[in-house]
């Protein structure tokens, strides 16, 4: 196992820069999820990692050797593809056992270690099949255990659980955590998914078109978001943004003025601030209470989601736009009701105009 | 044809549509076969039947083995065919593995020169070679390869290649990315990508080049007539020649010897086409 260190990595393809300068230190062990939009570049990033692609400028360091250039098998990297890229022709075995035979391993050797991975991975009674005789999820565990038999320094995911239908994906998350924490493994593993990155990883990239957003254990970004965009990608459903000036400024109180006219008090440090700057107000729709006491809005359900444990309000505030909110299963909601809610000023956001976000207050709770 | 129909639901439409599709393949086999069945029947048969009733089976008076004697007998029957099977095998066999090299290279590779050599292949299946003979003849003269099989060899190769990689190409690009990808993870050469997973997974699309680079050369004449006439490198389409004389043929000899020129190559075709049907199906089903 491995450390990783990316030191301002750019690739450009043509005339076209897809990853500007990234700077990344991955720790030995790490479970590190990259997410970003489909065309950020954190499948390209996981590329150049493996060395399937050529980094553009930039160095990049596997156990503080620098590795630019070298093959993906003298970086010591495996990776898990999400179309599984078995060899069709190969049974179980023979896949899984392909890359040692090919390093001229011995044969009890290469056995022993395929037996080993496949029977962590609850696949050692398949062995014989070939892969189109195997469900999606069996093939993604012959996969990863393809990778785990080389015992490489680290291990790179390309949305490994994409092509599996969701209850298989929630399983094998959960089976991907477990192993994660047996082998103690660096991971890098690409995502879409905020549940998946959420979930797995110790340490979150968020990307955006070809940068470092934010880096992050899970609950620091879900708690303070760097940026507008990272607040809308942690969390679901989405944070609600509304349109806003800060009425006065303060160090521990900020007065914020909507649209309508209505005034809420937030607990964020907008000391850098003036009254009467543009920002942008973020509810998470899991913070916005029924019924409340403070910062209170009024609105009218359009759309009651029902989910069982909890469930989705829709609903329009005149003059401002529609929020979502979250709230507990247990309600007579439906569409047409008025609705009045409230917001903890400790629980709001705030976005500067160019969607950086203002300090929050850290409460006990989420102090990290 | 089978399979086709197979899936289709029998809907009245469906079963008009498919009885036309059939009778014109039928009207397409009958066409096909019959002067191959022409050929054989006559083989059998007397001289006089043949010229009084070409079309006829042959009975109990005009059934005769009279040419197969003549060929296996007083002909070197068996060097012609050993020729022919050495020729085509070689000249299938390498077009088979250039033509999969070069279709990898091709699709998998950037390199200068990339577009043009790719160009200079499709050049191959518009010109027919036979358009150079007279060079390649001298050519092999200057080699010192007239008269060997040699020379066959490597001009079927020539004549193969560029349809050859042409559609193995196809049949590459159609092979998933990841799959090179994993391999190059798992430190495999690339020599070994090549012959451990793309072959074996071009299986059914070389048995198609193979029928399709087969049979013109199995049953060539223009080159073993002008770069192999000599008694030892015939080849079976030559060597009939012999009982074709220039006042009297031999049409028992003539036709007996076709008939046993066809049975290699059916051989060789039924082993190709078994391939080509499983790879066909295999794809279907997944």
């Amino acid at each position: 196992m491995a450390s990783v260190k990316l030191n301002n990595i750019k690739k450009r393809f043509g005339d076209v820069d897809v990853l500007h300068g990234i700077d990344l230190d991955i720790k030995d062990g790490e479970f590190v999820v990259l997410i970003g939009e489909s065309g950020c570049g954190k499948s390209t990033l996981l590329r150049l990692l493996s060395g399937l692609e050529e980094i553009t400028a930039g160095d990049l360091y596997i156990d503080d050797e620098r590795v630019n250039g070298r093959s993906p098998a003298k970086r010591g990297i495996a990776m898990v593809f999400q179309s599984y890229a078995l060899y069709p022709h190969m049974n179980v075995f023979k896949n899984m056992a392909f890359g040692l035979k090919i390093a001229g391993k011995d044969k009890t050797f290469v056995n022993n270690k395929v037996v080993e991975a496949a029977k962590k991975l609850k696949i050692d009674h398949l062995l014989e099949r070939l892969p189109r005789e195997l469900s999606g999820g069996q093939r993604q565990r012959v996969a990863i255990g393809r990778a785990i038999v080389r015992d490489p320094k680290v291990f790179l995911f390309d949305e490994p659980l994409s092509n599996l239908d969701a209850s298989l994906r929630v399983q094998t998350r959960v089976e991907l955590g477990k192993l994660h924490q047996e082998l103690k493994a660096t991971v890098i593993y690409v995502t879409h998914d905020q549940v998946e990155a959420m979930t797995l990883g110790d340490k979150i990239v968020v990307m955006n078109q070809g940068r470092v957003e934010q880096v992050g254990s899970p609950l620091h970004l879900y708690h303070h978001p760097q940026t507008q965009f990272v607040a809308g990608f942690i969390g679901s459903p989405k944070m609600n943004f509304l349109n806003a000036k800060i009425s006065s400024v303060g160090k521990e109180n900020t007065q914020i003025m909507l649209e309508s006219g209505r005034v809420i008090s937030a607990s964020i440090d907008s000391s850098n601030s003036k009254a009467g700057d543009r920002v942008q107000i973020g509810l998470r729709p899991e913070h916005m209470s029924l019924p409340c006491k403070e910062n209170k809005i009024e609105g009218k359900v359009t759309l009651v989601e029902h989910l069982g444990e909890l469930s989705y309000l829709y609903v329009d505030i005149p003059k401002e736009g529609e929020l979502v909110l979250k709230i507990d299963g247990d309600n007579q909601y439906k569409a047409g009701d008025q609705v009045v809610f409230g917001i903890q000023p400790n629980n709001l956001y705030l976005f500067d105009s160019k969607g950086n976000a203002l300090t929050r207050l850290t409460t006990s709770l989420e102090a990290e | 044809m089978k399979i086709v129909t197979g899936f289709l639901p029998s809907s009245p439409l469906n079963v008009s549509k498919s009885v036309t599709v059939h009778a014109i393949l039928m009207a397409y086999t009958v066409i096909a076969l019959f002067p191959i069945i022409v050929v054989i029947i006559n083989a059998f048969k007397t001289r006089k039947a043949i010229f009084n009733d070409p079309l006829g089976l042959p009975d109990s008076d005009s059934f005769t083995l009279a040419g197969f004697q003549e060929v296996l007998l007083r002909s070197d029957f068996g060097l012609y065919s050993w020729n022919s099977l050495v020729v085509t095998l070689l000249a299938v066999g390498l077009v088979l593995l250039l033509g999969a090299m070069a279709a990898w290279a091709l699709t998998e590779y950037k390199f200068r020169g990339n577009f043009l050599i790719a160009f200079l292949f499709a050049m191959g299946i518009m010109i027919p070679i036979r358009l150079g003979t007279v060079s390649i003849l001298s050519l092999m003269v200057e080699l010192d390869l007239a008269n060997t099989l040699t020379a066959l060899v490597l001009v079927y190769i020539a004549q193969g290649l560029p349809l050859a990689v042409y559609i193995l190409s196809e049949f590459v690009r159609t092979i998933p990315k990841e799959l090179t990808e994993a391999a190059r993870c798992d430190a495999v050469s690339e020599y070994k990508i090549f012959f451990c997973i793309i072959l074996p997974l071009l299986k059914p699309a070389m048995a198609t080049v193979a029928v399709f680079t087969m049979i013109p050369i199995w049953n060539d004449l223009w080159f073993p007539l002008i770069l192999a006439p000599g008694e030892e490198t015939r080849t079976i389409t030559l060597g009939v020649q012999q009982f074709v004389g220039q006042y009297v043929t031999n049409w028992n000899s003539v036709l007996s010897a076709l008939t046993l020129a066809i049975v290699p190559v059916l051989i060789l075709y039924t082993i190709f086409s078994r391939q080509l049907i499983r790879g066909l199906t295999s794809g279907a089903v997944k």
